[in-house]
C-alpha cells in the first residue's frame, strides 16, 4: 500500500486584536479535538515549545492556549534559506461543555500538547429508563 | 513552472488588440521570473530553515510528534536527505472528532547546500518537536587565508 505523502502546510499567523507584549509573529497551532462521554481531548502541534512555557486558561467557557517558543537560532548564525518563522502559538476555543477545572491535565511531548478536559459530573448524559406498562 | 491567468475581458475585446494582450502576457511572465525573493513555495513537508556560521550549516525542521527513531537522515556530498513518517496514533476509546487538523503521513525531502559537507561529523538532535542537524563544512570547502610572500 502506498503511504500518504505529506504536504507542507504553511503556519497560519493569528490576527491580533491588541498589541502583544513580546514582539514577533504569533501562529495558530494545528489541533485535533476529540470528545467522548467523559472528557474532551485536545492535541496541538507546537514545535519548539517547552512544557513550562505553555499557558492554559479557562474562563467561563473560553479556553485559551498559549505556547511560548524558546528554541531559537544561535546569535552567530546567518540565515541561508528560510521556510518558517519562529514565533509563539495562540489559540482560543469556546467550549460547549462544563469542564471540571480541578481535573484538567496537560502534557507536552515532542512539541505536541495533549490537554485533557474532564467534563463535570452533572453534564454527563444520564440514561433515563422509560417505564413501559 | 508558474501558471499565469489568461487575461480575458470580454467587454474590452474589441478595444484591445491581440498584440496588446500578447505583450501584457509577456511582461507578466518576465515579472514572475525576475522576482527578487527566493522561492519559498516548496510544498514538500517538512518546513526547513538553514543557517550557517564559519564552520557549519545548521538545518532545522519542524516535526512535532515525530520521534527520532522514526526519522532517517543521510548526508552525501553537499546533499542532506530527511525521510520518515509522522504517525498520529488513534485514541483509545470511543471518541468523536470535532476537529482534525493535524496530519500524518510519509515524507522525504532532500536539499543541496552550496558546499561539500563533512558527513562523518554530522550531528543531529530532536528536541521539542524540532530537528536540528549540524552539518560541518568540509575542510577543503572552507576559505583559507593565503600568505603572500613579500620581498625582504
Amino acid at each position: 500500500m502506498e503511504e500518504k505523502e505529506m504536504v507542507r502546510q504553511g503556519k497560519k499567523e493569528v490576527k491580533r486584536t491588541g498589541e502583544e507584549m513580546r514582539p514577533g509573529p504569533v501562529f495558530m497551532p494545528a489541533v485535533d479535538i476529540l470528545e467522548n462521554q467523559n472528557e474532551i481531548v485536545m492535541l496541538a502541534d507546537m514545535p519548539g515549545v517547552d512544557g513550562q512555557d505553555v499557558d492554559i486558561d479557562l474562563r467561563d467557557d473560553v479556553l485559551s492556549v498559549r505556547g511560548g517558543v524558546s528554541l531559537v537560532e544561535g546569535e552567530k548564525e546567518t540565515p541561508v534559506y528560510r521556510e518558517f518563522n519562529w514565533g509563539d502559538y495562540f489559540r482560543q476555543f469556546t467550549l460547549g461543555e462544563v469542564i471540571d477545572q480541578e481535573k484538567i491535565s496537560a502534557k507536552m511531548e515532542n512539541g505536541v500538547l495533549r490537554l485533557v478536559l474532564p467534563k463535570k459530573e452533572k453534564v454527563r448524559p444520564k440514561k433515563i429508563q422509560v417505564s413501559v406498562n | 513552472m508558474a501558471l499565469i491567468r489568461w487575461q480575458t475581458n470580454p467587454g474590452e475585446l474589441s478595444e484591445q488588440s491581440d498584440f496588446d494582450r500578447l505583450r501584457q502576457g509577456m511582461e507578466g511572465l518576465l515579472d514572475s521570473f525576475g522576482s527578487p525573493t527566493p522561492s519559498f513555495t516548496s510544498r514538500v513537508f517538512p518546513s526547513l530553515n538553514v543557517t550557517e556560521d564559519k564552520d557549519n550549516y545548521y538545518l532545522r525542521a519542524e516535526l512535532p510528534g515525530v520521534k527520532s527513531e522514526e526519522l532517517d537522515l543521510s548526508v552525501a556530498g553537499n546533499q542532506v536527505s530527511i525521510r520518515g513518517e509522522r504517525k498520529i496514533p488513534a485514541e483509545k476509546g470511543e471518541f468523536n472528532y470535532h476537529r482534525r487538523e493535524r496530519e500524518g503521513g510519509a515524507f522525504r525531502r532532500t536539499i543541496s547546500l552550496p558546499v561539500e559537507l563533512d558527513a562523518d561529523r554530522v550531528g543531529a538532535e530532536m528536541k521539542k518537536g524540532i530537528l536540528k542537524v549540524t552539518l560541518p563544512k568540509h575542510e577543503k570547502a572552507k576559505p583559507r587565508k593565503i600568505q603572500i610572500a613579500a620581498d625582504k
